[in-house]
């Protein structure tokens, strides 16, 4: 054979195996409002940076006829690439071959470019399109999924996983995306879940649509379990984008620095914060008035929207900000606010991003529901990750900040290095009328008019308690700080921390309470 | 999210917010009646031994719930004589529906 020939062949080959599943198959598949693996990577990464590798591999499965059967690139496209310029891992599920489905050789495909990306130092981002386990192959696809779920393990807080659901991921599979640091949806497009609605309905007669058991919307408001909500792939691709340009390739580097940019609203707390402790606002109007180009991207909005987290810049350097929401639910902590928090909390200090907290929270949410659902240890998960973090951690008491909650929201007394407080910041054991039923209940309950005392106990709890310089007396804050020097004062100290280093105990790994 | 504000009690702090539609839909705690009993998983009722004003002894079989198909055995907690049957044979029941009410004797 020539060398031309050679090439010719070559060419053949790559073209039917880069076909997918086939032109019919590709047609159904964006008839669904999808597009296929390959457009997925293509839309995803740098123009013509995207090289892919094991285009050849095969199964070597023969029962079932599965031996007469060829599945190009065995349903999976693995390769590297970048974006903006930084390199990631990828996977694609392509669900035109066999509906994606999961057998060794694709699985091996995974876990080649996971391993890859773990020795590499570089993201790995997951895009799952698939039916579920190959069943023809039995047992060995079950070996797949297991090999994959260890190496997810494995590099956890390594490096950093994405895992984008375009298509059905369901029953074992997705345990892969539970164990990755974020979980992309996109609307009407994702849907996962362990069992589905048709055993749902055999085995315990219950009628569920595909969509209200395990759609987008279920997974970033409800369950939890998704990061980012997307109404369509192009517009999941850029969130994707946007999230990698804010975290470090690997857990030895910094997030990439940007030039550093005011913010484009300038912080009137006057106009964003009522007095009235007992008044909501929207904490991310603060957020957006103090960081850099008053970019800030939420992670989880929709899910325990009474906490806030996600990443923004304070003079061009990624952090990680927590904010108690006072706009929802007051801002309390319950289950599901802390599990956000904590899970963020460890991301950060995982890949070296800075904690910014802000605080403004009248404890934790009272109600047997919070207690019977384990508030104790889910909010012991807060507690913990934030002692546990060793990255900088700079806390501003915003309003605020009474009994269990003030301590939790990243307090000195759980590491802090340093802790601000506006003029405004309330840090007491807890709120005034609360304190003063306590404190004067037997002045109150003897008194000729109880609710004339009380309104006067109050009031003079208030004056004496509800204010930052009790805490500033005790060196439990470090500076009371005028609110248009906020900013200031948190770049300052972002900076001198730079080289923080704290030094712990050697242990294996600590016990969180799961 | 809801957009309308309500208050919320904290430590007897009244404070102006909006609530989430979890929180809105949470279930109301109420004291567990010792008389009642409920599906423990949902099923369907596959047989009855008892009737209303039946006498039981503690540990008898009273019905039997078939859900994921196993039977479960529903029995009399303790001495019992049933105070009212909320199904029949072939029921369809979803997870905590009541399903008998018991006095002790």
């Amino acid at each position: 054979m020539s060398i031309k020939q050679k090439l010719v062949d070559f060419f053949s080959k790559k073209e039917k195996i880069q076909g997918g599943g086939g032109t019919k198959a590709v047609e159904k598949q964006n008839a669904m409002g999808k597009m296929t693996a390959r457009e997925r990577i293509k839309a995803l990464l740098d123009p013509g940076s995207f090289h892919e590798y094991d285009l050849f591999v095969e199964h070597k499965c023969n029962d079932f006829d599965m031996d007469k059967k060829q599945l190009p690139a065995d349903g999976v496209i693995t390769g590297t690439g970048t974006i903006y310029g930084s390199p990631v891992g990828i996977f694609a599920q392509d669900f035109t071959v066999a509906g994606g489905s999961l057998g060794l050789a694709h699985a091996r495909k995974i876990t080649k470019i996971m391993d890859h990306t773990v020795k590499l130092g570089i993201p790995l981002i997951g895009i799952n399109d698939s039916g579920g386990a190959r069943i023809q192959e039995g047992v060995n696809s079950l070996a797949g999924y297991g090999e994959i779920f260890y190496r997810n393990t494995l590099a956890s807080g390594v490096i950093p996983q994405l895992s984008v659901i375009l298509g059905p991921c369901a029953g074992g599979a997705v345990y892969s995306p539970a164990l990755t640091d974020f979980v992309f949806v996109v609307d009407k497009i994702s849907k996962m879940f362990i069992t589905g609605p048709e055993v749902i309905k055999t085995v315990l007669r219950e009628e569920v649509s595909m969509e209200d058991l395990g759609g987008a919307k279920v997974h970033t408001e409800i369950s939890g379990n998704a990061h980012f909500f997307a109404n369509s792939e192009a517009e999941c691709f850029e969130q994707i984008k946007r999230l990698i340009t804010f975290i470090p390739w690997n857990n030895a580097k910094k997030a990439k620095s940007f030039p550093a940019k005011p913010p484009k609203t300038t912080l009137n707390i006057e106009q964003i914060v009522p007095a009235d402790a007992r008044k909501p606002y929207d904490v991310r109007d603060i957020i957006k008035s103090v960081c850099d180009d008053s970019d800030f991207l939420e992670i989880q909005e929709k899910f325990a929207a009474n906490i806030v987290i996600g990443f923004a810049r304070l003079n061009g350097e990624t952090v990680g900000i927590v904010a108690n929401q006072p706009l929802v639910m007051a801002g309390v902590l319950d289950v599901d606010s802390s599990d956000k928090a904590a899970r963020f909390i460890r991301f950060c200090d995982a890949f070296n991003i800075p904690l910014v907290t802000l605080v403004d929270l009248p404890g934790y949410l009272p109600g047997v529901d919070q207690e019977h659902a384990g508030v104790i240890r889910h909010g012991a998960k807060i507690l913990y990750s934030y002692s546990e973090a060793t990255v900088p951690k700079i806390t501003l008491i915003l309003r605020k900040a009474y009994g269990g909650g003030y301590i939790a929201m990243c307090s000195r007394h759980l590491g802090a290095d340093f802790v601000f407080a506006w003029p405004t910041a309330e840090i007491a054991v807890m709120g005034p009328e609360g304190a003063a039923n306590i404190i004067f209940r037997n002045e109150i309950s003897s008194a000729k008019d109880p609710d004339e005392v009380r309104k006067l106990k109050v009031q003079e709890y208030t004056e004496k308690f509800a204010n930052p310089y009790i805490a500033a007396a005790n060196g439990h804050i470090d500076a009371v700080i005028n609110p248009v020097e906020t900013r200031d004062y948190l770049i300052h100290a972002l900076n001198i921390s730079e080289n923080k280093k704290e030094l712990r105990a050697t242990k294996k790994h600590g016990i969180p309470p799961f | 999210m809801n957009t309308e504000t309500q208050n919320m009690n904290v430590d007897d702090t009244l404070y102006e917010t909006t609530f989430t539609k979890k929180f809105l839909q949470r279930k109301p705690y109420e004291k567990a009646d010792p008389g009642k009993m409920h599906a423990h998983i949902p099923g369907i009722i596959k047989k009855i031994f008892v009737y209303e004003g039946k006498r039981a002894k503690k540990g008898e079989n009273m019905m039997i719930l078939e859900a994921m198909k196993m039977e479960n055995t529903i029995c009399a907690p303790a001495d019992i004589v049933v105070k009212k049957l909320y199904i029949k044979e072939g029921d369809i029941v979803v997870k905590n529906q009541i399903l008998i009410e018991v006095d002790f004797i």
